[in-house]
């Protein structure tokens, strides 16, 4: 498996609402968090579906650690919330005391992080933003290394995706000049360069994928970079090829099924033989749509990544061997990184 | 084969969750019914579970209008929708035999808000909203948009509704993929503490008052205010967040009564709320959130469809005896048959797993919620195409 982000420091997961965003964002970061690495994982939308996944307390408004593998790599988690984030921006722009306050109980917190246009995305990636620029020496620029190897979001759905992303060049023509104008453009180079990749989780079903294809295109109308096409709750096929093409057209020899199930000690009443001749033709059409389903994906040229179905629900051990399943493709960029450098 | 006997299918012996059974027919013929809700987490089927409830109404004679947020192009096509242009279309096609007609229509939020400022503020004033850069922003991106414009949308299509260009007296809504979950109930009131909040006023002020001395009323606070936020905006963008503040001022009035006005039709007794969930365990947390937050609010529920739950059609074998039987037919190496038959059996056994972890978590939910009535929708093959797909579901959801 090979990807062309080599250069990728953030990695943006979305993906249609039911797909399981939350759970591949974390097996994302569990997997770069094993090259070993410090990795921030984040959530924007309050749901604390990160501590959830982990089975850890809510995650606040503090970076906290949720993960430490023992091969010294490390995942905290963070759950943006706009208002502390604008607080702490101004804070740290401004060095607002009193102002501050006052701005809050004027309302103007209230407004800009629930009603005006943008602003409250623009803070929740602004938020990103500094934390992939902090340096171990606590400072945004110079030399010393940065705090975190890798960030992984766990974003706003494939239908808000794209306006998400670009909501830093729709707030630059708002304010076309000063200081939010020039955070808004760094902002979007970050986004547009080849540091943010944006992967797509799906389901095989019809209206999923439909919604990734549309918003591949969507990204890379908008200059960003799709990453990779993360299938999540692949379900093996229980029969053969010949034996689902026989079940898909009713060819299944019904007397020799019921010979057989009779000769495993079941007994085999009608009810029984034809209605599981009913599921396996249900299961045949069920396998091609995913087949068909699996060629569109293909056709984006993107690396596609399957993951299995967790037939126990997600727990955090589970989310561990999702991880491994995505060790390949996340890390062949690591190496390839280090070969060039 | 019926939704409710499948339920105990596989499973014998397995006593079932005492939650009363949704009858969805009895809510859609009464016809004090008037407004259908239906809400929900992403991708869980509320559009389709919107469109196959209006078509079934309507077949079955009530005149009903379905308002969809933002389906899935195919959804779309299956009742006439090929364009997103904001007026309720005949569906065409359909069985009026009881007398029933049935209009759908896709929300476009940025028409809607547009028709909001042309009618409602005068011709000269209109065109300089539409022009500033700050309303454009707002009416295609601003937070909450898609809410505030589906509760204006539902308003108007209530108060046309019975003249006879808008001939319903049903009007089912899907409501938006919200980031939290009851956005839209929400909107009014986030709209009308903005409008009565100090901020407002603030940005307006100086405008009206011809100037700085507008804000004297304010106190030394505000001089504070305002120049922080020229310091962090720009002058230029205050500017233009004032001249749109202004030439909303006028109609943004008439739009927060609407807006109660429209949050007062869904609390009353016409209105039904219908909470869509999946059977997967985020899904049907989110569907407590949603039973929760509808009862805080007094607003009438209806009750929880729970959709795509896995087909089972096999009977007399349970999975533990399936799976040992297939393992013995595996083990005795016999024909091409043996292979086949142990395939079924582990299928058969997958799907009844797959249904009883679905129904333990519908359970569960009903445990926690009881009394909360709740029907349970089989999963189709493919997503629906056309009419006829709606109608299948329109008649799962029936229980019939």
């Amino acid at each position: 498996m090979t990807n062309d982000w080599a250069r990728a420091r953030l990695h943006v997961v979305t993906g249609k609402g039911g797909t399981g965003k939350t759970t591949v964002a974390s097996a994302i970061a569990l997997a770069l968090a094993s090259a070993p690495a410090h990795v921030l994982l984040t959530e924007v939308e309050g749901r604390q579906g990160i501590s959830q996944t982990f089975d850890v307390p809510p995650l606040g408004t503090d970076e906290t650690r949720i993960v430490r593998l023992s091969g010294g790599g490390e995942v905290v988690g963070l759950s943006i919330d706009p208002k502390a984030a604008l607080l702490e921006y101004l804070q740290m722009f401004y060095k607002l005391g009193r102002a501050g306050r006052l701005l809050e109980k004027f309302g103007a917190i209230d407004f800009a992080t629930t009603i005006a246009p943008g602003v409250r995305d623009v803070l929740l990636i602004g938020k990103i933003y500094e934390a992939n620029r902090r340096r171990r020496d606590g400072k945004h620029k110079g030399d010393a290394p940065p705090v975190y190897d890798g960030i992984v979001l766990d974003a706003p759905p494939t239908g808000r995706i794209g306006r998400f992303l670009s909501v830093n060049s729709e707030v630059a023509d708002l304010a076309r000049v000063g200081p939010i104008a020039s955070q808004a453009s760094s902002i979007t180079r970050l986004l547009q360069s080849d540091q943010t990749v944006v992967h797509v989780v799906t389901l095989l079903e019809e209206m999923p994928v439909q919604e990734t294809l549309e918003s591949i295109d969507e990204l890379r109308d908008k200059g960003l970079h799709p990453g990779a096409v993360i299938v999540n709750m692949v379900r093996e096929p229980l029969l053969d090829d010949v034996a689902l093409d026989q079940a898909r057209e009713g060819r299944l020899h019904k007397a020799s099924i019921r010979t057989q199930l009779t000769e495993a000690g079941v007994s085999a009443t009608p009810e029984l033989v034809d209605g599981l001749l009913e599921e396996a033709r249900d299961h045949a059409e069920r396998i091609d749509l995913e087949r068909e389903q699996l060629a569109l994906l293909e056709a984006t040229g993107l690396p596609i990544v399957q993951l299995p179905a967790l037939p126990a629900g997600v727990d955090s051990g589970s989310v561990r061997e999702l991880a491994d399943l995505l060790v390949p493709l996340f890390l062949s960029q690591r190496a390839d990184a280090e070969v060039e450098a | 084969m019926t939704p409710q006997s499948q339920g105990s299918q596989g499973t014998p012996g397995r006593v079932s969750s005492a939650a009363p059974r949704l009858d969805v027919d009895a809510l859609i013929d009464d016809p004090h019914t008037q407004i259908v809700v239906c809400c929900g987490s992403g991708g869980v089927g509320k559009t389709t579970t919107a469109a196959a409830l209006g078509l079934r109404a309507a077949e079955s004679g009530r005149k009903v209008v379905v308002l969809t947020i933002d389906p899935a192009r195919r959804l779309a096509q299956s009742l006439g929708l090929t364009e997103l242009d904001n007026t309720p279309r005949p569906v065409t096609d359909i069985d009026a035999s009881a007398g029933g007609s049935l209009h759908a229509m896709m929300l476009d939020m940025k028409r809607t808000f547009d028709e909001v400022v042309i009618a409602h503020s005068e011709p000269g004033k209109a065109e300089q909203i539409l022009a500033n850069p700050f309303y454009q922003a707002v009416s295609s991106s601003f937070a909450g948009t898609q809410e505030y414009m589906a509760m204006e949308k539902l308003g108007q299509l209530k108060a046309s509704a019975g003249t006879p260009d808008a001939p319903w007296d049903l009007i089912v809504v899907d409501t938006p993929p919200s980031r939290s979950a009851l956005d839209f109930l929400d909107a009014p009131n986030r709209l009308g503490s903005f409008l009565d909040g100090r901020f407002i006023r603030l940005l307006t002020a100086p405008a009206k008052a011809g100037g700085r001395a507008g804000l004297k009323v304010f106190g030394v606070g505000v001089q504070l205010v305002t120049s922080t936020m020229t310091k962090i905006l720009g002058g230029q963008m205050l500017t233009d967040v004032q001249t749109f503040v202004n030439a909303l001022d006028t109609m943004f009035g008439g739009f927060r009564e609407r807006a109660d006005e429209t949050y007062r039709l869904l609390s009353e007794d016409g209105t039904a709320f219908l909470v869509v969930a999946a059977p997967e365990r985020d899904a049907l947390r989110e569907a407590s959130y949603f039973v929760d937050r509808l009862e805080a609010d007094g607003m009438p529920l209806a009750g929880l469809v729970v959709n795509r739950i896995g087909r089972v059609s096999a009977t007399g074998v349970t999975p533990a005896r399936a799976l040992a039987a297939a393992e013995s037919l595996e083990d005795g190496g016999g024909p091409k048959s043996a292979s086949n038959a142990a395939g079924l059996l582990r299928l058969h056994a997958a799907l009844v797993r797959t249904a009883e972890r679905q129904r333990e978590l519908a359970d569960r939910f009903s445990r926690s919620h009881p009394g909360i009535p709740v029907v349970q929708v089989p999963a189709l093959g493919r997503d629906v195409h056309d009419l006829d797909g709606l109608r299948e579901i329109g008649h799962a959801l029936a229980g019939s």
